[in-house]
């Protein structure tokens, strides 16, 4: 007979209440279970009403963050005897309305993230294998720890300037703009400068660095912004100095 | 009570952030205390002007000042801006690694040496300015 531990899920039903309330939930603490397995759990033996979003469990789909005794974690990869004896303190993601439980509505950032347009821009398209772009292992390494952003929206739920101000861009959709940036076969950081050097996007930032500590994938956006800080400001003294170089 | 189907989203809950939302969490609160550091680095600057002004206007203008400045309350402000400046300085070099990517031959420098290079210049300024005034 495994130990027990007790989830403190926060639970909103619209249709029943004003405000989001708690619910206690006793489930087996075996030692390799996650968080996520004991919301399963839960969901499979004890309440099905309980709604939270989960896919992969293995730290990929991004879909499971949650705020965790008051840390926004991915559920998949946070363990239960982490926090023996308990109680845990399961609550939605911060900075995001919530539509149900622990689901939260996400649309502000799906919104926001095609503004800093996180894809290739050349200045023409060649067919492979005429179009072949190579890089080298240093040119990859330049961007490639942005890349690994998965989109699980931790580093909106840790910055409070995302809280505070409704229009800032927030950590991952600059941290993917600079991926791009950096990437050499990439032509279009002047067409994302527009996005990116405003009071809405990285002169927002005010460098709390919360959105580094809470990243799952070691994306570290705070470096990313700063270091787009300066290159925002260099950029327009060049064009202030140098006005027939800038584009 | 009978769960209603409805088209579209029901009512989302939006909650609010308090005013005091840096109070709970301890990197919120000192992320806070390093924006507030600057009325004090800013305040440092005023105080040094001031200094200089008085210096330029003769004996008699930099004996006031000397008498301002030995005033329990402007002793107790400027022990207050010490600390902050302090602070501020800890904080910032701290930071610098961040936000900087230096490389030499190619290879990343590490962040403890561009933190070690801000500390340094730090200590050489302080050393030069400490020979300044008593030396």
């Amino acid at each position: 007979m495994p130990d027990q531990i007790i989830l403190q899920v926060t639970r909103y039903r619209p249709e029943r209440e004003l405000e989001p309330t708690t619910q206690e939930y006793e489930i087996p603490l075996h030692e390799e279970w996650a968080i996520l397995d004991g919301l399963n759990h839960v969901k499979d033996q004890l309440d099905g009403t309980l709604s939270y979003r989960w896919s992969c469990r293995m730290g990929i789909c991004g879909s499971c963050g949650m705020t965790v005794n008051g840390e926004p974690r991915l559920t998949c990869a946070t363990f239960l005897t982490d926090y023996r004896p308990g109680p845990i303190r399961i609550e939605p993601l911060r900075n995001f309305p919530v539509i149900r439980d622990l689901v939260v509505e996400i649309g502000d950032f799906m919104r926001k993230l095609p503004e800093v347009k996180p894809w290739l821009i050349r200045d023409e398209d060649v067919a492979a294998p005429d179009g072949e772009l190579l890089q080298t292992p240093a040119e990859l390494d330049e961007y490639k720890q942005y890349s690994m952003c998965i989109n699980c929206m931790l580093c909106y739920s840790a910055c409070p300037i995302v809280g505070l101000e409704e229009g800032f861009l927030g950590p991952a959709a600059i941290a993917l703009a600079q991926r791009y940036n950096l990437d050499s076969r990439d032509k279009g950081a002047h067409e994302r400068m527009e996005v990116l050097s405003t009071a809405e996007g990285v002169w927002g930032c005010t460098f709390v660095g919360e959105c580094t500590t809470a990243c799952p994938k070691g994306v570290d956006p705070a470096g990313a912004i700063q270091r787009y800080k300066l290159t925002a400001a260099t950029e327009s003294l060049r064009s202030f100095l140098l006005p027939w170089r800038s584009a | 009570m009978s769960v209603r189907y409805t088209e579209f989203h029901p009512r989302w809950h939006r909650p609010r952030m308090s005013v005091f939302w840096w109070v709970g969490r301890r990197s919120y609160l000192v992320f806070v205390l390093r924006e507030l550091s600057s009325v004090f680095v800013a305040w440092s600057v005023v105080f040094l002007l001031l200094l200089v002004h008085a210096v330029s206007q003769g004996g008699k203008q930099y004996q006031q000042f000397l008498n301002l400045s030995s005033n329990p309350w402007m002793l107790a402000l400027n022990v207050v801006t010490l600390a902050f400046l302090v602070f501020h300085a800890i904080t910032w070099f701290n930071l610098a690694p961040q936000a900087m990517v230096v490389r030499i031959r190619g290879k990343r420098v590490p962040r403890s040496a561009i933190a070690g290079a801000h500390y340094a210049a730090w200590a050489l300024l302080s050393a030069l300015a400490a020979w300044l005034i008593v030396g």
